[in-house]
């Protein structure tokens, strides 16, 4: 007997209606995941096992895409010996004009330095990443590097390749990093226009090139300026290099340096927050020597005028 | 196999391989791969059996396949949790509600609606975006995953044409 002749032919009306009833079920786990699902939430340890896995399986996926692009540059370096030559050659030249400049500049901001008592920032450590997976699209835009915690990595730490700041990294796990690049939706970092100090957010939008939103102080920015993390939140540090403001139909936007070379090969710092700049020690409260003070002068004579009901008296304001 | 061999309603065959098949594709398109300096467009794969299974006939199973789906997906792409499950969802029910006017039209009609579900797919993840980022993604990039989760459609037809006849009593 074959199944249309059967009596489970008569289960067409029900099974119709039981699937659209699934559907609905489905879309509400699927809407209370969404609205339930946010950075620090007990679904992050899902995401850190399965970017364990991913990246293994991104490591080995991509190795051969690596072996050709590294396999490519070598030859074209080699193609293109003689034209490289004839750059350097220029760029040699030029960098010993500026030598002397630089060297001159640099013996006049020592001396300046020590007279003002500038601190300098110390080096921050970095360990150096390569992309395993690579995530582009108007609604996330992440990268897995092959680093993790034990190499030292924690959320937060910003990323660089040779251009500059690239994003930061959202999630850990032992061997892998899942980085959150500027472009992304989501990503919000505190810039500063070098030129004025202005302050501004630069937020991510899913396309190549963020806004800067929240631009304080009057005509802040022109085109061209450049853009540099402010520090301000102290999630990331101060004055790393980000792009240039350039004039949109929708207001400024920043053309990123990072847009110059791939991102494949990046650096992340371990940058904690300020207190690894300067040392625990010099954040310890010190003892500060004890303040003496004249005792307070007499009382003028009474033929001064009172004060009006309700003003403090001058002595009190002071 | 040659077209126009039915082939009987297996839930892994028509349901467990195609997801699976998505899964390794989406993961083969997350290699960091550059041409001309150009990062290539990532198609919303999964889309493809999220349209293809509604037409073939209606399922239990499939929106909670779609669902696992849908938070690999987040997962290996860093999005939220939900957010594609929703939108292929979204995409499955167009699919669905089209059904009746599907059966027996050709490859181009099929397209049309698959545009339409992609539409609902996609209007649905803007939409919970904006509702979680405060914005809608930018329209270029958008438009880019479109044309390009559009252009693979032909995987879908062919689940659609393999298995469309395979349960008589949907027909």
């Amino acid at each position: 007997m074959s199944l249309r002749d059967g009596p489970l032919n008569e289960l067409r009306p029900p099974l119709a209606w039981l699937a659209v009833a699934a559907l609905v079920l489905a879309g509400i786990v699927s809407l209370a995941l969404f609205v339930n699902d946010h950075r620090g939430s007990p679904l992050d340890d899902i995401r850190g096992r399965f970017d364990s896995v991913a990246g293994v399986a991104g490591g080995v996926m991509s190795a051969p895409v690596h072996w050709v692009a590294d396999g490519a540059a070598a030859v074209g370096a080699y193609v293109d010996a003689g034209g490289q030559n004839r750059r350097l050659r220029t760029q040699l030249a030029q960098a010993r004009r500026l030598e002397a400049e630089v060297e001159a500049l640099r013996e006049e901001n020592g001396r300046l330095r020590a007279i003002l008592g500038v601190k300098t920032d110390p080096p921050l450590p970095m360990v150096g990443a390569r992309t395993v997976l690579d995530a582009r699209g108007p609604f996330a835009d992440t990268r897995l590097a092959d680093v993790g915690s034990d190499q030292g990595v924690i959320e937060g730490n910003p990323a660089l390749n040779d251009n500059g700041l690239v994003g930061r990294v959202i999630a850990v796990s032992r061997q892998v990093s899942r980085i959150m690049l500027l472009t992304d939706i989501e990503s919000r970092i505190p810039v500063l226009i070098a030129r004025t100090n202005g302050r501004a957010i630069l937020t991510g939008d899913g396309g190549p090139a963020p806004r800067l939103d929240y631009l304080r102080t009057h005509d802040p920015v022109r085109p061209g300026d450049r853009i540099l993390t402010s520090g301000d939140g102290g999630v990331i540090p101060r004055g790393l290099p980000v792009g240039v403001a350039v004039q949109a139909k929708d207001g400024w936007r920043v053309a990123l340096d990072t847009d110059a070379g791939s991102i494949d090969l990046l650096r992340i710092l371990l940058f904690k927050d300020f207190s690894q700049l300067v040392g625990a020690n010099a954040l310890q409260p010190g003892v500060l020597p004890p303040t003496t003070t004249d005792a307070p002068a007499p009382a003028p004579p009474a033929t001064q005028p009172a004060a009006p009901s309700g003003a403090a008296p001058a002595s009190k304001a002071k | 196999m040659p077209a126009g061999v039915v082939q009987p309603l297996n839930p892994v065959t028509w349901l467990g391989a195609p997801a699976l098949a998505c899964m390794a594709g989406s993961l083969l398109l997350t290699i960091p791969v550059e041409v001309a300096g150009v990062g290539l467009p990532q198609p919303v794969l999964a889309i493809l059996p999220a349209f293809a299974w509604a037409v073939i006939r209606p399922s239990i199973l499939a929106p909670f396949v779609l669902i696992v789906l849908g938070l690999f997906q987040d997962l290996l792409w860093g999005d939220r949790l939900g957010l594609w499950p929703s939108a292929l969802l979204a995409a499955h029910a167009m699919g669905y509600s089209a059904r009746p006017l599907l059966a027996g039209q050709g490859f181009w009609t099929h397209w049309g609606w698959y545009l339409a579900a992609l539409g609902a797919g996609f209007a649905v993840a803007v939409a919970l975006m904006f509702f979680a980022a405060g914005q809608a993604p930018d329209p270029g990039g958008l438009a880019i995953q479109v044309i390009a989760t559009a252009a693979v459609f032909w995987p879908a037809w062919r689940l659609i044409e393999t298995y469309e006849d395979a349960d008589v009593r949907f027909k």
